[in-house]
């Protein structure tokens, strides 16, 4: 029965080609939309996870909080700055912790000889390299004496050596950090690119006092960020307590008052992106199931017609012997051939379009083969569930209405 | 089994309503027929020939009565169990040929055993000898729209027969066709009767058509008025000089 009906639904699609195609085109598009929107969804989520992996679980960010004083919640950064004192006392004070980088940032045109490129300038302490466990290719960090006197020196990171020398060593030239000039002494290992799609060796370090004193043209011990290391993953929650009690005591803040910093971990981040990058999948998702819906009634419509058009056809089948089950296999099975054909196209343009869309945009794109067999599978059972209704139509037709039938 | 009547009902009823006005199509109609036999039913239009054709095929089922086809008390059976009846049993022609479009003489032939579940091969020989008889044996692969009115009408034939029915049914066999090809028609049907012994009943309301049987059913007003044996039947094929 179901094989007879398989070979009508071939049949009776392809005598009708073109609303058969374009029928499939609705299926079609809601197939591929929710393919290429699970691959791009799971493609983030790999990066994120990936990428904040590897930065290592045993890191804290403190950063200055908002300043609610007044009432309205000033942005990130209002409230009374941090300096590089807190960074000392946490290194210092707390068992749980490794090591601290008080962290200045500043945007920075990179010159040598005619070429120039824009990059973020960071300064730090010679701890930073301790607490981002960041390699070198050549040359070496600065050290506290460079710190101490605020030395003209610098380590690229390799985009940045890239666009100024090349392949070339950088390492004893001297480039033009905004007004200043200074001698490179080190070549940053590659890190690659970060969690937020920002390229780590695009950068420029060099020592706190260097950027604060002569880029930024800043005086004070105040510093943008404090990175802390923790000793290992397994006190990480301690130590974010620490660091918040003893950050609450030095800027002497009283019990019941809010914290005008913000001590943020790498799982912090991570469930904060995750959060948007659900909701955003979500919401693509369910844009794209909408399609896929739109698309089933398509279906529907068009075995509606189909069954009123054949209904002279159904009524020559009932009447040499067809029972209802036969006819409702009939249209049912033509109804998920068409979605079935819808499925299995979308599935194909969806892997294109994901895989495309992942390479003109430079997303990482992840394909599954739940969401493939999902696909499918709701394709198919769209055919089903929007099938029977008009099959059903077909089925329970009167052999003597439906021969009458002009 | 055989023995017994092929057709025998008995008071059988059939009423509709039509909006809110109960319409009684037939109000007590006994009808007996032998194996072998070919009846033609007659009657104007309106009389209840139609809804007796329909119960008489098991399209339908009577509101009262009872009606045995070969034996089995079909009076009362639901649609599958009818559709199965008329798989089994019943042959039909049809005024219209209501064959499928765009398909072959062939696979329209075929179609009743298709419902049936056998084999595909035995299929398609069944189909082809059923063509064969009918004198379509060189056109198991026009389509309708490749075949005159005629030949049509034989492929629709040999759909009937494909089964090896209990009985032909035909409703109006040749009120498509012109003179010429309802003789064709009905020459084949007498000798498909005389030559096989099929059972043929025929439903039509020109009495042209009506001679060619053994026996004439009139209906009129829901009932059987008339059942005559005819003794000489018209031997179709005269016509067709003249016509």
């Amino acid at each position: 029965m179901w094989l007879m009906a398989l070979r009508l639904a071939v049949l009776s699609l392809s005598r009708n080609k073109l609303r058969a195609g374009l029928t499939v085109l609705g299926i079609l598009i809601g197939v591929a939309a929710v393919v290429a929107m699970t691959a791009l969804g799971e493609g983030a989520r790999g990066t994120i996870e990936g990428q904040l992996g590897a930065l290592g679980v045993n890191l804290l960010w403190v950063w200055p909080g908002s300043n609610t004083s007044s009432g309205a919640r000033g942005e990130v950064g209002s409230a009374a700055a941090l300096n590089e004192d807190d960074a000392q006392a946490i290194a210092r004070e707390l068992g749980t912790i490794q090591a601290t980088a008080p962290i200045l940032g500043a945007s920075a045109q990179v010159v040598v000889g005619s070429r120039n490129v824009a990059t973020r300038a960071v300064g730090s302490t010679t701890d930073y390299v301790r607490v981002r466990s960041w390699g070198l290719q050549r040359g070496r960090y600065f050290t506290e004496a460079d710190v101490r006197t605020a030395a003209k020196v610098c380590l690229l990171g390799e985009t940045v050596r890239q666009a100024l020398f090349g392949r070339a060593d950088p390492v004893g030239e001297t480039v033009r950090i905004g007004r200043v000039p200074c001698t490179v002494i080190g070549l940053l290992a590659v890190k690659g690119q970060g969690s937020f799609g920002q390229d780590y060796d695009d950068t420029v370090l060099m020592p706190i006092t260097t950027l604060r004193a002569r880029i930024r043209r800043a005086s004070g011990r105040d510093v943008d960020q404090i990175m802390v290391s923790a000793r290992d993953a397994a006190v990480m929650q301690r130590a974010q307590q620490q660091v918040i009690a003893l950050m609450r005591q030095r800027h002497r803040i009283g019990a019941g008052e809010e914290n005008d910093f913000i001590v943020r971990n790498l799982q912090d981040i991570q469930s904060t992106f995750e959060k948007t990058r659900s909701t955003l999948s979500t919401l693509l998702l369910s844009i794209a199931f909408i399609a896929l819906l739109v698309g089933g009634i398509g279906v529907m419509n068009i075995m509606l017609v189909s069954v009123t058009e054949r209904t002279r056809e159904i009524g020559i089948r009932l009447a040499v012997g067809a029972q209802a089950r036969d006819i409702l296999a009939q249209f049912l099975v033509e109804a998920v051939v068409l979605s079935g054909v819808g499925g299995v196209t979308g599935l194909a343009l969806g892997v294109g379009a994901g895989y495309g869309l992942g390479k003109a945009m430079d997303w990482a794109v992840r394909f599954s083969p739940t969401a493939a067999v999902v696909a499918l599978g709701t394709s198919s059972g769209i055919g089903v569930v929007f099938g029977y209704f008009p099959a059903r139509r077909a089925a329970q037709l009167d052999p003597i209405t439906a021969l009458r039938h002009e | 089994m055989s023995d017994g009547p092929v057709i025998a009902m008995t008071a059988i009823e059939k009423s509709y309503v039509t909006g809110e006005v109960l319409f009684h199509a037939l109000r007590g109609v006994d009808l007996t027929i032998h194996h072998g036999e070919f009846v033609a039913i007659g009657g104007p239009s309106g009389s209840g020939k139609s809804t007796l054709m329909n119960l008489l095929g098991c399209l339908d089922r009577p509101s009262k009565g009872r009606y045995l086809l070969a034996g089995h008390d079909v009076s009362d059976l639901d649609a599958d169990a009818r559709a199965f009846a008329r798989n089994r049993l019943i042959g039909f022609v049809f005024q219209g040929f209501n064959l499928l479009a765009r398909t072959s003489a062939l696979e329209n032939v075929e179609l009743p055993l298709a419902y049936r579940g056998t084999p595909s091969r035995e299929r398609r020989r069944r189909a082809a000898q059923a063509l064969a008889r009918v004198g379509l044996g060189d056109k198991l692969n026009n389509t309708p729209a490749q075949l005159s009115g005629g030949q049509q009408q034989r492929v629709a034939i040999a759909r009937a027969l494909v089964t090896e029915p209990r009985i032909l049914l035909a409703d109006e066999p040749t009120g498509n066709l012109d003179t010429a090809t309802t003789e064709e028609v009905l020459e084949l049907l007498q000798n498909l009767h005389r030559e096989q012994g099929l059972t043929i009943i025929m439903v039509t309301h020109e009495a042209d058509v009506a001679a060619c049987a053994h026996r004439a059913v009139t209906v009129r007003d829901g009932k059987i008025v008339r059942d005559d044996k005819l003794p000489s039947p018209r031997q179709a094929g005269a016509l067709r000089e003249v016509g």
